[in-house]
């Protein structure tokens, strides 16, 4: 910094007067209000804002000013070049927020069109209804017991109470192994997932609370309610204290979960090799809730109109079965439980023919996504 | 068995207005399966009267001789006159009482009856079969009824019973005496609280003792024998139209009286019984077991070789009737058997259950010697059966019958249970008392004994009942299985899933996720399914289990593997317009065990099996491995308007096998491999390590031309097959990696390889090569050209290196680097290219 120059002569400098610098300002708002865009406000701003701008050339002719006169044409021009610098600032403000503004429209796109890449999958609804079914006995406390496919007779027949030659073995139509050698193997495709209570009261220490999900085999023709290839969820329960009260507490509260609260449900006297005494269960239709009995104006597809659903077959373990097992009768009991997986998902999801479940079609597996 | 209500009705009164309805609900309460009731005869209305026929008229010039008849059908016409009727039939002169239809009757099928011009005359209504009125089958010509039986003018609904409610009812094993009306009325009389009239109560029509000689070799296989005979018969006596009616009503074809007598006898009482022409018998009746080499030839013509096992009735001629299954036919009765020999018997129900397998002969009688009879039943069922053969068709009841009785497993045997035992097992506060009495309303005898204890003997008719816990059934559905109460489970803690049955539901949501729709095929397949997999003959995957009794004569075998079910579905798919498709299956393959024993042992079953004895019955299954299989086709990525499609191929396989794979947190090495059914040049193993050693976890890759052209599936199919024990045995627990916040390096390198140097060798080497520092490395370009030569292949990776905690030195990141690219120069013959 230079000393002040005292010795300076007081002669008016013209850029200085206070018109020439309002002048000035003016003039620069003016251009600045008139750039219609961004390029031509950086004119301006070169024209009225830059180095060579008349603002600047008057702000360099303060230091030519007397002492007395500077402080004052200071604040003038300052404030003009202030001024100038707002308006270019909020005008630059403006043309880049129409510019956005236009360049947003400009991107715009369809939004509607599709989106996918990958092909829908989707798990097999047979699979996720059993999984569901599961759940809900994982939920209160069940374990997941399982067992093979290809089973001896002793755990598919024998163990379970199903005599040698008593027509209850005759009436599930087995598939039979053939030995290598031609005769007789011992070896069945399971006809239930029953042999599995077997198995289960083999491998676990009691009490025994398991769900065994799985695949059954049947001798039947595929059609529109048969397949020979089906899938049960079994339930087992032994305990001390074990009653039908407690089987009928299990099946109320699946049924609950299943389809809804407030569903009566049915026993009814039927009979099972390895059950005693045995009951098929009912529900009460969760459509209708029997508004469709007698009442031909309102059928119910789901249940035919007979107001009941039959979704398995239940029972006390016959304690033939805990003797074959190895568990001591006088001290446990229990009951066990069968229930369809293709029965319950076709009225759950109103599945009309069994053959959509077989066929492995895309567009019925793919309907049901990933969970039940 | 199906049951008319009418009949049911002769042993118990129900309530006034109980409808058929109402009584199948009651019967399926306490445990009887009523699947239908059938409203026989409900499409028949309007007039239908007897009739005389007064005067006929013999009408000619037809094709075939038509009657004109005028037939006094009282006032069932409502003016007394005689209506005129044409008719076809022949069977029927004047004076015969007929069934008539009148003007406004309606018939089955919806035929209307009306007043109509045929044949020249005009016909006021229809002189009726037994088949137009769908009474039983009878092409023979009009009912013509017993002279006496009626007069003109009665009603026919009543007479002939054309209206009828009938139960079908589904018996379950354990319940044989519900296969006769006399069951089903007693639980009726159960349900209703009405009184049973038993009709088994019958006085013997004769003496025991000096009936027709028979003895029993055996009386294990048969403890109760009787024989009772009737004389004089006439044996072109017609079976009365009523029991012609209630034997069409059970499903019961009309044969003879006496073959008709026999049936009706066993449908009432639930016992079988044979009828022999006595004249044709020689000597005395033995009854025992075949003794190898026997032949008989049975009432259906069939010459059947005896097994040692089949109870047989014999004479001096030798064999007369398989036991309990089917008469013979030397002794059949005919129409010139006037003295009749029936016979009530028991027979071992596993006999008869065997005979019946190995004959491949299910009969009514059969059904019911299998499921066991009522032990005491034989003499009333003897008796009633003579006495409606005498009263039916003339003749004279013997005088003596022979009865042999005292098998040993005859009678029933009592059953000691806790008074409180069915308390306990429906979880309801019965008491004793109401014990007692359901017992009781079963037919059980209840002695009290001590305080606690019961001794039960069930009836005669209830050979099912012979444990506790038969009882306590008994006792629940009298009480009615609605009063069980509902108690929620009380389950100790539960496990949850296991890690398995985890992984199997996440590698289907992975595989669902990335556009596999998931199948469940069919696990049969037939050796052409392999031979269109080119599986060579040695393969393992041939050593398939057959089954004896496939539903499918082209699919006899259990699948080694899942993917014939999964092309197959996926051929199906295609053929139903969907050309990308992506489909997984999750299940069990089965593979024989070497050195598995022919049969599986059969273990006792009045106790637990030993630990041992369990193992010797693991060794006699296959192996079940679970697999996961995967097929894609067409696109992977299908067409949009965004970009080309990106069709699914080798990589695509292999990489389902790698999400699968990332589920269980196992790494999967691949290596390229020749392997059946996939392309020679296109298809990697997938490895596994566990437990420090590889493992091969199973293949994938581009299907080989001949799979793709046998099976007709879309050129370039892909295919992955992995066992899932394998990979999840593979599988670690995730340990958390040290994030660093220092700042990444990136370089790249381009290396020069020969062919045959395999991607995943070079990268291996790199990441050896590379040491610590590396964090990631990936293959980002595959270049061949002429600038590298024939035979050569330029990779280039990006390499990743980052310290855990500080910022890379130049040099510390080009030494990586060049480690790393003299690791893999040295084990791959790597250059880098300049
Ligand atoms: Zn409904």
């Amino acid at each position: 910094m230079s000393a002040p120059n005292n010795s300076f002569d007081p002669v008016e400098v013209t850029p200085l007067h206070p018109d020439e610098v309002a002048r000035m300002r003016d003039e620069a708002l003016t251009a600045i209000a008139g750039a219609a865009t961004l390029e031509e406000l950086k004119e301006v701003r070169l024209a009225h804002a830059g180095d060579r701008s008349p603002l600047a050339l008057a702000n360099r002719e303060i230091g030519a000013l007397p002492p007395s006169a500077r402080a004052d044409a200071g604040k003038r021009v300052g404030g003009a070049r202030r001024e100038v610098g707002e308006a270019l600032k909020q005008r630059q403000a403006e043309l880049e927020e129409e510019r956005d503004a236009r360049v947003l429209v400009e991107e715009a796109v369809d939004v509607t069109l599709p989106t996918g890449r990958l092909p829908q999958g989707g798990r097999h609804p047979v699979t996720t209804v059993a999984e569901r079914m599961t759940d809900i006995f994982v939920g209160m406390g069940f374990e997941v017991a399982e067992g093979p496919e290809v089973e001896a007779e002793w755990y598919n027949f024998d163990a379970l109470n199903f005599l040698p030659d008593h027509p209850a073995r005759t009436m599930q139509d087995t598939f039979f192994v053939e030995s290598p050698a031609g005769g007789a193997s011992g070896l069945v495709l399971r006809t239930h997932t029953s042999p599995v209570q077997v198995r289960a009261l083999l491998q676990r220490d009691l009490p025994v609370y398991v769900v065994a999900p799985g695949k059954t085999f049947r001798t039947d023709e595929l059609d529109a309610t048969h397949t020979p290839v089906f899938h049960q969820l079994e339930g087992l329960v032994v305990d001390e204290g074990i009653t039908m009260a407690h089987l009928r507490g299990a099946i109320d509260a699946f049924v609950e979960n299943m389809f809804g609260s407030g569903l009566n449900t049915r026993f009814r006297p039927s009979y099972f090799p390895f059950t005693e005494p045995s009951a098929e269960v009912d529900m009460e239709c969760f459509v209708c809730r029997g508004a469709s009995v007698g009442n031909p104006a309102q059928p119910c597809r789901t249940c035919s109109s007979e107001g009941w659903i039959e979704i398995g077959g239940c029972g006390v373990v016959n304690p033939r079965v805990l003797t074959a097992a190895g568990v001591d009768t006088d001290r446990y009991s229990g009951w066990a439980f069968g229930l369809g997986v293709e029965r319950t998902l076709m009225f759950a999801r109103g599945v009309e023919d069994m053959r959509d479940m077989v066929e492995g079609d895309v567009r019925f597996t793919s309907a049901f996504g990933m969970e039940f | 068995m199906r049951v008319p209500v009418s009949w049911l009705k002769e042993y118990t009164d129900l309530p006034e207005g109980t409808t058929a309805q109402d009584l199948a609900a009651r019967l399926i309460a306490l445990g009887l399966e009523v699947e239908t009731v059938d409203a026989v005869g409900a499409d028949i209305s309007g007039p239908i009267a007897v009739g005389r026929v007064l005067e006929i008229e013999e009408l000619t010039g037809f094709k075939k001789p038509i009657r004109y008849c005028r037939v006094d059908v009282g006032r069932a016409n409502g003016t007394g006159e005689p209506q005129h009727i044409v008719c076809g039939a022949r069977n029927f002169g004047e004076g015969d009482l007929v069934v008539t239809a009148l003007p406004g009757a309606e018939l089955p099928g919806g035929f209307a009856i009306s007043a109509r011009k045929t044949y020249g005359k005009v016909s006021e209504g229809m002189i009726c079969s037994a088949s137009e009125l769908e009474l039983w089958e009878d092409h023979t010509g009009i009912i013509v009824l017993p002279a006496g039986s009626a007069e003109p003018g009665d009603d026919a609904y009543g007479l002939l019973g054309l209206r009828e409610d009938v139960l079908d009812i589904a018996v379950t094993p354990d319940r044989g005496y519900a296969l006769s009306v006399r069951g089903v009325a007693r639980e009726a009389a159960t349900a209703y609280g009405t009184a049973f009239r038993d009709p088994a109560e019958v006085e013997p029509a004769g003496t025991r003792g000096g009936g027709y000689p028979a003895s029993v070799a055996d009386p294990a296989v048969c403890s109760r024998y009787v024989l009772h005979g009737v004389t004089g018969f006439d044996p072109e006596a017609p079976t009365p139209l009523w029991m012609k009616r209630r034997l069409a009503l059970t499903g019961v074809r009309s044969v003879s009286l006496a073959v008709d007598v026999t049936n009706y006898v066993m449908m009432e009482l639930g016992q079988p019984l044979h009828a022999w022409d006595r004249a044709a018998l020689q000597g005395p009746i033995e009854v025992r077991l075949a003794r190898s080499g026997e032949k008989l030839e049975t009432l259906d013509h069939v010459t059947r070789a005896l097994d040692p096992d089949d109870i047989l009735i014999t004479d001096e001629s030798g064999p007369i009737n398989l036991a309990g299954v089917m008469g013979g036919l030397s002794t059949e009765i005919g129409l010139s058997s006037t003295d009749v020999l029936v016979e009530a018997a028991q027979f071992a129900e596993t006999h008869i259950a065997r005979a019946s397998r190995r004959h491949q002969l299910s009969s009514e009688s059969s059904r019911r010697f299998e499921r066991g009879v009522d032990s005491a039943v034989q003499p009333a069922a003897a008796t009633r059966a003579v006495r409606l053969l005498a009263e039916l068709g003339g003749g004279t009841v013997d005088p003596h019958y022979t009865d042999i009785a005292g098998g040993a497993a005859a009678g029933p045997r009592p059953i000691a249970i806790a008074g409180d035992h069915p308390d306990r097992v429906a979880g309801v506060d019965y008491g004793r008392e109401r014990v007692i009495a359901a017992l009781e309303q079963v037919g059980c005898t209840v002695e009290q004994g001590d305080a606690q204890t019961l001794r039960v003997t069930p009836p005669t008719w209830r050979p099912d009942l012979t444990d506790p816990n038969d009882l306590a059934e008994e006792v629940v559905r009298i009480e009615g299985y609605d009063t069980i109460p509902s108690i929620p489970p009380r389950a100790p803690a539960g496990r949850g899933l296991t890690p398995s049955q985890r992984l199997r539901r996440s590698i289907g949501r992975r595989l669902a996720a990335t556009g596999f729709a998931e199948v469940l095929s069919y696990p049969f397949m037939g050796e052409r399914d392999l031979d269109g997999l080119q599986i060579e003959g040695d393969d393992p995957r041939r050593d398939a289990l057959r089954l004896a009794n496939p539903l499918s004569e082209d699919e006899p075998l259990l699948r080694t593997t899942l993917l014939p079910g999964l092309l197959k579905t996926l051929v199906r798919n295609v053929g139903r317009g969907f050309s990308d498709v992506a489909l997984y299956e999750i299940g069990l393959v089965y593979r024989p065990r070497p050195g598995a024993p022919d049969h599986a042992p059969m273990l006792p079953v009045d106790r637990g099996p030993s630990p041992q004895e369990q193992e010797t019955l693991a060794r006699a299954l296959p192996d079940q491995p679970r697999r996961v299989g995967a097929v894609l086709a067409g696109d992977r990525e299908p067409a949009t308007w965004q970009r080309r499609g990106s069709p699914a191929n080798w990589a695509d396989a292999i990489e389902t096998a790698r999400e699968a794979a990332r589920s269980a947190n196992a790494e999967l090495i691949v290596r390229s491999a020749q392997h059946a059914p996939w392309h020679p040049g296109r298809c990697a193993a997938l490895y596994v390590r566990v437990d420090g050693e590889e493992r091969l976890a199973g293949h994938a890759g581009e299907l080989h031309p001949r799979t793709v052209a046998a099976y007709g599936l879309p050129q370039r199919t892909a295919a992955v097959e992995i066992d899932l024990d394998v990979v999840e045995a593979a599988g670690e627990p995730v340990r958390a990696p040290l994030v660093s916040g220092y700042p990444v390096a990136l370089q790249d390198v381009a290396l020069v390889v020969e062919d045959g140097v395999s991607a995943a060798e070079v990268e291996d080497a790199l990441r050896a090569g590379a040491g610590e520092l590396l964090e990631d490395v990936r293959l980002f370009d595959v270049y061949t050209g002429e600038q590298l030569g024939a035979g050569r292949r330029s990779l280039a990776y990006a390499l990743r290196f980052r310290a855990p905690d500080r910022t890379l030195a130049a040099e510390e990141i080009a030494a990586a680097r060049d480690s790393a690219v003299a690791a893999a120069a040295e084990r791959t013959g790597a250059v880098l290219r300049g």
